[in-house]
């Protein structure tokens, strides 16, 4: 252009020339726009796609079905003694009491094996809920009560519609007396859909009725507390170190190529460290909040180091000048001024690292956190397992039930990292800054 | 960067003959670089980046209650050598001080010494304002804040209205402590800046271009603080405004491409200057 006119060619407007390629730039900013919104909507489809599925599969996990039944609370099976002695209660027979009240509604039941199936469409768990309404209320003892009790995996799933009432008895896991009993309960109304409680309240169980992620879910709890307990502090520190403090040398630029390999590594070695090291040398008892910590710990810290001299290096080096030339120490320097503007950055890579560490499997099932748990744990060194190892346990599992339990416990699962997420963004804006 | 000074000084006519002619000008510093009564003591003193050098060799003394003002044309190194008098190149990788630079007498290099107390005693005005991202009251407060300088709230609220007002800054601001300094106007922030750096009370001010995004008005009362300032402690200023250089200061400093070309008493340099490219430089002939 400039040659042209040096050369004298007819004098161009600098206007005509910007004019003449405009189109052809627009044409490609378009181009690029339409890519990137193509990049975007297919995300989303396959996010939809998959939230879809889930949802689909595991929203009935939600409800369960009850079954109503009058049940005597007769004196001489629960307290033959009529001493009210609570050790009497609590051993008490209740499930004779369910078979009692089973016949009443049946009365035509009486064969053997027709009574053992007549009995297996009531949850085992029924019994307890009786004990527990007992032991709450003696004043129950000698009543007539009609009661909702837990029906078993397969009439949940039957009444659910996971089970296709039309298809031969041969091939199918509900044989047709049940059916024409499920049939004739549900037309006197004594079927019925709740919301399953039991689902949030209960730990893992053999039966899919009683299997609940309440145990998963205070482990994953307790898990995360202490792996944001160890992996901030000392992510957060070590960044700080090597950002600020530190030396550049050979010796730092290798640590660094190092935590950079770290974050790459696959996480089922550090379960394999932690096995070897934690349990192995040290002694931390397996299958607890307190391994597993250390282990997702070792995993997140380079994501949180890394993210968090990212967020360092952000920091125009004018506020540390600005800082050290009114004569703060360096760790003044560094904690009133780059380390708030930093914060913002480093929450992210946090909150990045524990969402994580939140649905991290594979190093668990290196350190017992497979072992099958029933009870909730109550502390970092109680026996416990997280959510993502219990879906993996649950998709494991043959009966129907487990499957919509399982999306339902992917639900929950995704709710958490959504909210973590979402707690992410929220932190950035409220820490964020202008300079 | 370093070429385009050689390319500028390159083109710039007087320059250039003398330099292809082969009579290359001593760049020996001409005038006298000590003072009787001196704060700062500066010998030999040379500085790199890496493998850049910025300063060549530079002697100058800094009196006790007076004010030297340095000039230059941009990149010549007056930043540089500015900042290596309270030790802020510390916090440039790469960059390597050496020579003897005394405050008072100590070396203030030496192994043993902790910069943070110096630069307490050794403010500085940074040439791009550079307010922290918190309120204008925070600004000003922050080193009094940390040197434990005042001993209640009132005396922190006294400290800061009257830095601010001996920068000039407080009408426009005193209804809005609370915001954010980095809110402020280009011209606001430097004297904020200013503010914040007066306010620890620093007996050796360094000072780069502060006035540079300043209206006369306001140039004015900073120029009359520099006055003020004077009768306690001692001012190092850098500017680019030769009327400025010549009614604020005592001695005036000429840099040119990383020596110290002429030292002299400030009407000295601005009538008679000894060394041409002093001359070709207030003159106009260069920069
Ligand atoms: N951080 C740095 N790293 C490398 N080189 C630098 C750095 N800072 C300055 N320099 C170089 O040192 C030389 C002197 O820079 P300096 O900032 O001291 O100039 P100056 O005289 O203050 O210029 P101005 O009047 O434009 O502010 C320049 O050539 C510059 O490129
Ligand atoms: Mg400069």
């Amino acid at each position: 252009m400039n040659n042209a006119r040096a050369a004298g060619a007819p004098p161009q407007r600098t206007i005509d020339i910007v004019n003449a390629s405009l189109k052809r730039r627009y044409a490609k900013e378009r181009r690029f726009r339409l890519l990137g919104l193509g990049a975007v909507v297919l995300g989303l489809l396959f996010v939809a796609l998959l939230f879809a599925d889930i949802v689909g599969k595991g929203y009935t996990a939600f409800q369960q079905t009850y079954i109503q039944l009058p049940v005597t609370f007769d004196a001489s099976v629960i307290d033959p003694e009529g001493a009210l002695d609570p050790e009497t209660l609590r051993r008490a027979n209740y499930a004779a009491l369910i078979r009692k009240a089973q016949r009443e509604v049946f009365p035509e039941v009486t064969a053997r094996r027709d009574t053992r199936a007549l009995g297996s469409m009531i949850s085992v768990g029924a019994s307890s809920h009786l004990r527990d309404m007992v032991l709450a209320d003696p004043d129950l003892i000698g009543t007539t009560k009609e009661v909702w009790l837990l029906a078993d995996d397969d009439i949940d799933m039957l009444v659910k519609g996971h089970i296709d009432r039309t298809l031969p008895e041969s091939e199918r896991r509900v044989k047709d007396q049940t059916l024409g009993w499920v049939e004739r309960l549900e037309s006197e109304g004594r079927i019925e859909k709740r919301f399953n409680t039991i689902f949030f309240t209960h730990g893992t169980s053999r039966e899919p009725e009683l299997a609940g992620i309440a145990g998963a879910l205070m482990g994953s709890f307790y898990t995360l507390a202490l792996t944001l307990l160890f992996s901030f502090p000392i992510g957060v520190g070590a960044a700080l170190y090597l950002e600020e403090f530190a030396p550049k040398n050979r010796w730092t630029d290798l640590i660094e190529v190092n935590i950079n390999n770290l974050a790459a590594v696959p996480s089922i070695v550090f379960g394999l460290l932690g096995l070897a090291v934690f349990i192995g040398i040290f002694g931390v008892p397996r299958s607890t909040p307190l391994i597993a910590a250390l282990v997702l710990s070792l995993m997140t810290l380079p994501t949180i180091i890394i993210a968090s001299r990212a967020a360092l290096k952000s920091v125009p080096p004018s506020i540390r000048e600005a800082a050290l030339g009114v004569g703060a120490s360096p760790l003044q320097t560094q904690l009133h001024h780059v380390l708030p503007l930093a914060m913002p950055g480093m929450l992210t890579g946090t909150i990045i690292g524990m969402a994580q560490a939140l649905g991290e499997t594979a190093p668990l099932l290196m350190i017992g956190m497979i072992a099958f748990i029933v009870d909730i744990p109550s502390g970092f060194t109680s026996p416990s397992t997280v959510l993502p190892v219990q879906i993996f346990l649950w998709a494991d599992s043959p009966e129907r039930a487990f499957v919509e339990r399982t999306s339902a416990a992917i639900m929950v699962l995704l709710a958490f990292l959504i909210l973590m997420n979402l707690t992410a963004v929220l932190l950035r804006r409220r820490f964020e800054r202008r300079w | 960067m370093s070429t385009t000074v050689d390319e500028m000084s390159r083109r710039t006519g007087a320059m250039s003959s003398a330099e292809l002619s082969g009579e290359r000008e001593s760049r020996a510093t001409v005038g006298d670089v000590t003072v009787a009564n001196p704060r700062m003591v500066c010998r030999d003193v040379d500085v790199w980046y890496g493998a850049k050098q910025a300063i060549k060799g530079v002697s100058l003394d800094i009196g006790k209650n007076e004010v030297v003002s340095m000039i230059g044309p941009s990149g010549c190194g007056k930043s540089t050598f500015l900042r290596c008098l309270n030790r802020m190149n510390d916090t440039i990788d790469g960059c390597r001080v050496t020579g003897s630079i005394q405050l008072d007498g100590q070396d203030i290099y030496d192994k043993g010494l902790d910069p943070v107390p110096l630069r307490a005693q050794v403010g500085m005005v940074f040439q791009k304002p550079n307010p922290f991202p918190k309120s204008i009251y925070e600004n000003v407060a922050y080193g009094a804040r940390i040197h434990g300088l005042t001993n209640n709230k009132a005396e922190l609220d006294e400290l800061v209205s009257a830095s601010l007002q001996k920068a000039g800054l407080w009408n426009e601001v005193k209804d809005r402590l609370d915001q954010p300094g980095t809110g402020l106007s280009g011209g606001q922030q430097q004297r904020l800046c200013i503010a914040r750096t007066i306010a620890v009370s620093p007996e050796v001010i360094l000072m780069d271009e502060p006035c540079s995004a300043l209206d006369p008005i306001a140039t004015a009362i900073i120029e009359e603080l520099i006055d003020e300032l004077r009768a306690n402690y001692s001012i190092a200023i850098v500017t680019h405004s030769m009327q400025q250089a010549a009614r604020v200061s005592q001695r005036t400093a000429y840099f040119h491409l990383g020596d110290l070309i002429e030292v002299g008493e400030t009407n000295q340099i601005f009538t008679n200057p000894k060394h041409r490219l002093t001359e070709d430089y207030i003159t106009g002939r260069f920069g």
